[in-house]
């Protein structure tokens, strides 16, 4: 196979060594159909063992390799080299968030994001056990399905300029999974999840800007869900203003 | 918890009927009264502000842009570098446009 080669420039960041991000080149050879985390593996492997980022599945399964790629938030294991070839590319961890070290980013703030919003079927009241599951149909699955492909990659986080300016916003990913059990057929949780998906932090800081949904790899569609919950919550409050005693 | 501790509901409803208002009824209302009347392909029949519906019609296409514009100002400024004076922005921009309803509905309502 027929190998050319490119340059990598690669974000480093080792803070017991540097206070600020340098960058390194890396020229590396490839065959056709090496994609970006092939050549950080390649530098791994043979030309510098110091270089850190995550990765596992090599599969656009984990999420886990998420970086940004000449300026934009990818999956490392799902862009080829050669669709950059003869440009070299700029490789840096994913923006918006504290970096660990070279391409790792601190995922903690998200981590606590995504549980906050209670991303489990809650219920009024638990079925005993002898009564069976809880039956789902087709169409009640449909409802929710495409919100729950998430892979947790936090692209959209890094693409989505209102978390860039406040951390602190819930953001796409984390409100998209909420929505995702508001929408089940078997959960009884909407009203316990609005207290984050509904506070100033949650869906009001959003404007809109749609670029989560433009990067997601798995077409969740975080702009949507989020746009549907502020629906969902306006009319709710409009409701509780002219039916007080509905209370739910 | 119907998150009626806060108003953003209202303001976000506000906001985005405005939007509908803003992009369908705003473009024929300047087509009609800004280039169809002017130029005399419509006749200019002021008569017709006097109809209850009509005047009720024009309120909610003055009023309700307001709140559109009240809410994205206040994001585009806070966007811009305003964050830390979020609240006083709020209360401008939606105070700007509670003031612009009141002055809507008065004029509305003398004519
Ligand atoms: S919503 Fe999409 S971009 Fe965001 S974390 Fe999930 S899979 Fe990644
Ligand atoms: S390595 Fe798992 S998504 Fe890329």
């Amino acid at each position: 196979m027929s190998e050319r080669t490119i340059t990598l420039d690669v974000t480093r960041y080792r803070p017991h060594q540097e206070a600020v991000p340098t960058v390194q080149s890396y020229a590396i050879p490839f065959p056709d159909d090496w994609v970006v985390l092939d050549a950080l593996n390649h530098i791994k492997d043979q030309v510098d063992g110091s270089l850190s980022y995550r990765w596992s599945c090599r599969m656009g399964v984990c999420g886990s390799c998420g970086m940004m790629v000449n300026g934009e938030p990818k999956l490392s294991c799902a862009v080829f080299l050669r669709d950059y070839f003869p440009r070299a590319i700029r490789v840096e961890p994913l923006s918006n968030f504290p970096v660990i070290r070279d391409l790792v980013i601190d995922m903690s703030g998200f981590l606590d994001k995504l549980k906050s919003v209670k991303p489990w079927i809650i219920r009024e009241q638990e079925k005993p056990l002898s009564e069976g599951e809880y039956l789902q149909s087709p169409r009640e699955l449909d409802a929710y399905q495409h919100f729950s492909q998430c892979i947790n990659c936090m692209l959209c986080y890094a693409a989505c300029p209102v978390f860039g300016l406040d951390s602190g916003f819930v953001g796409p990913a984390a409100i998209a999974l909420g929505y995702r059990y508001n929408l089940d057929s078997r959960d009884h949780g909407t009203a316990e999840r609005r207290e984050v998906l509904g506070d100033h932090e949650g869906i009001w800081q959003c404007t809109f800007v749609g670029e989560c949904s433009v990067v997601c790899p798995k077409h969740v569609d975080p702009a949507a869900a989020i746009q549907r919950v502020k629906v969902d919550t306006a009319k709710d409050w409009i409701l509780s203003l002219v039916m007080p005693w509905g209370q739910r | 918890m119907n998150g009626r501790k806060t108003l953003e509901p209202l303001w976000w409803g506000l906001f985005s009927a405005g939007g509908v208002v803003a992009a369908f009824l705003v473009p024929i209302h300047i087509v009609i009264t800004g280039i169809a009347v002017p130029l005399g392909w419509l006749p200019d029949a002021q008569e017709i502000y006097r109809h209850w519906p009509v005047r009720l019609y024009l309120f909610i296409l003055i009023a309700l842009p307001l709140y559109h514009w009240a809410h994205r100002f206040q994001f585009a400024l806070s966007d811009m570098g305003m964050r830390g004076i979020h609240k006083p922005l709020a209360v401008l921009c939606y105070g700007a446009a509670l003031l612009g309803t009141v002055i809507a509905g008065w004029i509305l309502l003398r004519l």
